[in-house]
């Protein structure tokens, strides 16, 4: 192989600058005329004093980037032949590193929540393409200005549709230490909620700065976080809210079922702390003691169950269903229907997870204290009208959050609030031509049913 | 056995090849399968055994095949086939009636155009087999990551394709020399570097038995070294009822019924 230095020409991709050499390979900008966008090529380290993994996660990288698309991953734009050159030249994604942004300090939580949800999108994303990132931690995370997040190096990934090449590699297809997940320790590449779990070790960071599980530098110590109980973040960032707590301490749960099921969800409580049920996780304050430690010790000594499902459908069993209630007419006889409906939807789904919304028209327009205690008031009143409605569902807290929206176009409040929440279904009632008294449903629905990103039930409410 | 592999040399050929195995006289799934393999740019067809044996139209899959083979597709002798004129003891009752009905049907050119059909063929990095390269008149099972290093080690091919297990499987070689298999899924193009080894299980286009009754089959597109596995739907209620219509034993009818 040549010797590669700015200026050098591949495939007709001129290098500029290099911006990282590692012990795995370098990384050049390159011209790409064509694109639009700025690249960047990476070339592995070859050769016979190289490790073969080198190679591997490469062409584990070439393999699925390819298939993936959308703003939270690198566009793909061209591959070397393996035997002969191999790099991968992809798009260069602008923003700072979430290592860089860790380096000036740890962030406060509201700070955390918005950064974590970020990121928490960008795994979904991935999920929802059957890939799983199985790598991440903060160097491979790209704060955007737009304030998404990006993820990067994909050396260690998992695409369900394609035969895992590290599969057998046990050696060092773990990933990285501080940030593994139990089951990949134990060999397991095909659990999505493994990127939840690395995802709490990135969130507990951000918000202690600290890693909960160290630096370990042996299997053994690897082996660690299948039953040890990390010190809960708020005994190492006393200000944190309980919410927080709660949120991180289940990402980091060693049973991948007893974590969130989907991204989804986790991006939901890191935008809606108030709604975020709180357990002990959140009111932990130390370590378990040696008996629980023991206890998880002797149950995490199994392998963990393999998920029977690609990732998109794992996902798929944990949805978002969010069910538009209109609660200015809370009396109204055909409530029940859209109740029983709903019900019905959930008994499908496993995992799910309700958001009940109702919009309001803004409040008052009048200035002063007064009005605004009154418009609190009518906020409050409406949501003690959805609390009572979903009340027959009985559901338990972590599955349950209520929302009123105030805004003077309810369809725009609703699908901006799905669209922002990868709500997987809305539900929502059918106009009806006799009952002019629930006639905002009229235009709501069609405009919802006609703009919605996801599936729209819409529900004929003939009163019983 | 690697002297039993017929080597046709490399004739540089990228062109997409459809790969059909375990056709079993079933000629309504065939047609579909080359049919569906055609419209997405096959240009070269092989066949990977047991094109009789079960199904009700051993006739017209033979002559099918044999056409296809007259314009250069490459074809490759099954354990049903080589039953027909040969030896059937090792089969349960059900499989030797039918092979028995087969062999009323068949004329003697189909019977010899079966006979003649080698075991083993090597083009380039592709070698073709219906069972395993390592030892493929013993008819063994490529039913595991072992099985399949084994006939890939005899294979001496980049890739080995192969039915007789009636699923789709692909196995491949990790850097540690252990094997792996993936399940693929249907339509979705995998990647299948050279440097590595491959070895696919095509599936059978005319009696699949994963619970699924649409037919299987693969596409190989070695000039982007893409694979890609392919289930058709086609009337197989239609291929079941010719089965009870010839009086051949019901097993075999609600096989192809229910992909079972």
């Amino acid at each position: 192989m040549e010797r590669l230095e700015p200026g050098s020409e591949i495939d007709g991709f001129r290098l500029g600058e290099c911006l990282h050499a590692g012990a795995q390979g370098l990384i050049f900008r390159v011209a790409a005329p064509d694109q639009g966008f700025p690249a960047i090529m990476k070339v592995p380290r070859v050769g016979p004093n190289e490790p073969a993994e080198n190679l591997i996660s490469f062409e584990t990288e070439a393999m699925i980037l390819p298939a993936l698309s959308g703003p939270h991953v690198p566009r793909f734009v061209a591959a070397g032949d393996l035997a002969k050159m191999p790099y991968i030249v992809t798009e260069w994604i602008e923003g700072e590193s979430l290592e860089a942004r860790l380096g000036r300090g740890r962030l406060p939580a509201a700070e955390v929540a918005r950064v974590g949800a970020a990121i928490a999108d960008a795994v979904h994303g991935l999920h929802l393409q059957d890939a799983i990132h199985l790598d991440l931690k903060p160097d491979n995370v790209v704060l955007k200005a737009s304030g998404e997040a990006a993820l990067i190096d994909f050396g260690l990934a998992h695409h369900a549709r394609y035969p895992d090449l590290l599969a057998e590699e046990k050696r060092f297809a773990a990933g990285s230490a501080p940030y593994v997940s139990p089951e990949q320790v134990l060999g397991t590449r095909s659990d999505p909620r493994s990127d939840l779990f690395a995802l709490g070790v990135v969130l507990y960071e951000m918000a202690t700065g600290e890693l909960p599980f160290g630096v370990p530098a042996t299997m053994a110590g690897l082996r660690d976080r299948l039953w040890m109980d990390p010190a809960p973040p708020r005994e190492r960032a006393p200000e944190m809210p309980p919410w927080l707590q709660e949120i991180i301490l289940r990402c980091l749960e060693p049973q991948a079922e007893q974590r969130y099921q989907s991204a989804a969800h986790l991006a939901f409580d890191l935008r809606h702390p108030e709604q975020v049920a709180l357990t002990t996780r959140a009111r932990k304050s130390g370590r378990a003691g040696f008996l629980a430690q023991a206890r998880r010790w002797w149950r995490a000594r199994g392998a963990p169950p393999l998920p029977r499902l690609m990732p998109k459908a794992q996902v798929g069993t944990a949805p978002v269903i969010m069910v538009a209630v209109d609660t200015a007419h809370a009396h109204d006889p055909r409530q029940p229907v859209l109740q029983r409906a709903t019900a019905q939807v959930l008994s499908r789904s496993p995992e799910f997870r309700l958001v009940c919304v109702s919009v309001i028209r803004a409040g008052p327009l009048a200035e002063g204290e007064g009005a605004a205690e009154s418009a609190s008031g009518i906020h409050l009143e409406h949501l003690v009208r959805l609390r009572h409605w979903a009340e027959p569902l009985r559901l338990p807290a972590q599955r349950l959050s209520l929302h009123v929206l105030e805004s003077p176009s309810p369809e725009r409040a609703l699908l901006e609030f799905a669209r922002s929440n990868h709500v997987d279904l809305i539900l929502l009632g059918a106009p009806s031509p006799e009952h002019h008294a629930l006639a905002w449903w009229r235009s709501v629905a069609s405009s919802v049913t006609a703009h919605a990103h996801c599936s729209v039930y819409v529900v004929r409410m003939a009163p019983d | 056995m690697s002297e039993a592999i017929v080597d046709l040399g490399s004739r540089g050929d990228q062109a997409a090849i459809a790969l059909l195995s375990d056709i079993h006289g079933n000629l309504e799934a065939l047609e579909a399968c080359l049919k569906h393999a055609s419209d997405r740019g096959a240009a070269r067809y092989a066949f990977l055994g047991d094109l009789v044996g079960y199904g009700a139209d051993p006739r017209a899959a033979v002559d099918t095949v044999r056409r296809y083979v007259a314009e250069g597709a490459i074809a490759v002798q099954g354990n049903h086939d080589e039953a027909i004129e040969k030896r059937a003891g090792y089969m349960n009752d059900a499989t030797k009636d039918s092979i028995e009905w087969t062999r009323k049907v068949l004329a003697a050119d189909h019977k010899s155009f079966l006979a003649a059909l080698p075991l083993v063929l090597r083009e380039g990095t592709m070698c073709f087999v219906h069972a395993s390269a390592a030892a493929p008149a013993r008819w063994d099972y490529v039913d595991a990551p072992s099985a399949a290093r084994r006939s890939a080690e005899a294979a001496q091919a980049s890739y080995v394709f192969s039915g007789h297990v009636h699923e789709q499987l692909l196995y491949f070689e990790s850097s540690q020399g252990k094997w792996s298999a993936f399940r693929p899924t249907p339509g979705s193009a995998v990647p299948v570097n050279s440097r590595r080894r491959w070895l696919a299980l095509v599936g059978s286009v005319g009696q699949p038995r994963d619970g699924m009754a649409a037919a299987a089959y693969a596409l190989f597109d070695p000039l982007r070294a893409q694979l890609t596995f392919h289930r058709v739907a086609y009337d197989h209620l239609a291929a079941a009822r010719k089965i009870r219509q010839a009086g051949l034993p019901e097993f075999h009818a609600f096989r192809v019924e229910r992909g079972v």
